[in-house]
């Protein structure tokens, strides 16, 4: 699970009413290379919960300088950029489990893949 | 990648083992998933670079395809663990890493929360047995939600009319871009663009 896809995910646990964000409980992280590719970092930012990716990036350890806020003008600041792509792409939780803020309720994250489905009892 | 390379290494791609019937379980064949592919990428730009979203990926023909095209990410949504494990050994096999996969119940998603997250929805869905209770028209809504700016989308010739119908209700241009023969599905386009005014206005 990237943290691009992370930062789009939401418990719906029946009565929930701000499932997001998940708290990720990472037991295995790998560090995949992906090519760069700057206009897409650049028009995937404003699709972002900014502070929720800083937050997952900085509970897997993976935060490193990366602002508190965007910067202005990143589109054409390309050293941002790459510590962007690499937090978004790059960074994937293997094994662990997403906590709903809100529920409590775990999702389990199995070979990269979170698994969001839930019980009868919870839709 | 020239489509014939595609469609090749497409056909490496290793399908379901046991596929469940009641999830209409099938692959969508190599030739149809090149030729689909090859064709939103080349004529209309909507993979390279793109985030991409494949809904109800199986083993992930189509999301593997997408990210072989150069999506900037494929991201596959299935409800099917078995499928999921299989897709995750072919994007292994493959070693492209432009892919993620999330595990949910696309009937039971609320949409909303990921709309128009993404560039490009594209998808084989299951077909249900009736027309207006469809699990490919959830499919499709879910997949209009999600997109900014189009679903591409395989579906069968008879239920073209319905579907444009449909399109219609909801305010988004429907295009058919190719028609598959023997047996298999019309693949159609649909624009984000809103095509119809309101039908009334304030005098």
């Amino acid at each position: 699970m990237k943290l691009l896809t992370h930062n789009m995910l939401t418990s719906h646990v029946k009565g929930v009413t701000k499932g997001y964000p998940l708290l990720i409980k990472a037991t295995e992280v790998k560090v995949n290379q992906l090519d760069f590719n700057p206009q897409f970092v650049s028009r995937m930012i404003p699709k972002l919960e900014w502070g929720a990716l800083v937050q997952a990036a900085g509970d897997l350890g993976y935060r490193q300088d990366l602002p508190g806020e965007l910067v202005v003008d990143y589109e054409q600041n390309e050293e941002f950029l790459k510590k962007v792509h690499r937090v978004l792409l790059e960074v994937e939780v293997m094994e662990g489990s997403l906590k709903c803020p809100e529920s409590g309720r775990e999702f389990p994250i199995t070979k990269g893949i979170p698994n969001m489905l839930l019980n009868e009892d919870e839709a | 990648m020239k489509l014939k390379e595609l469609e090749s290494c497409l056909q490496q791609v290793d399908t379901f083992e046991e596929p469940k019937i009641l999830l209409e379980q099938y692959p969508t064949s190599p030739h149809i998933a090149a030729r689909m592919l090859y064709t939103i990428h080349n004529t209309f730009g909507d993979i390279d670079g793109k985030l991409v979203a494949d809904l109800g990926c199986g083993c992930g023909v189509l999301s593997l395809g997408a990210s072989m095209l150069d999506a900037g990410l494929s991201v596959g949504f299935d409800i099917d663990s078995d499928a999921l494990d299989i897709f995750r050994r072919n994007a292994d096999e493959f070693e492209i890493s432009n892919l993620d996969m999330i595990q949910c119940d696309l009937c039971c998603l609320n949409a909303e929360v990921y709309a128009r997250k993404f560039d490009t929805v594209i998808m084989n869905p299951p077909f249900g047995t009736k027309h207006n209770q469809g699990i490919d028209m959830t499919f499709l809504r879910a997949g209009l939600t999600m997109a900014e700016t189009a679903v591409y989308s395989l579906h069968k010739t008879s239920t073209r009319e319905h579907i444009q119908k449909k399109a219609k209700d909801w305010g988004v241009k429907m295009e058919v871009v190719a028609e598959l023969r023997y047996d298999l599905p019309a693949s159609y386009k649909f624009h984000k663009k809103k095509s119809v005014s309101p039908p009334n206005t304030l005098e």
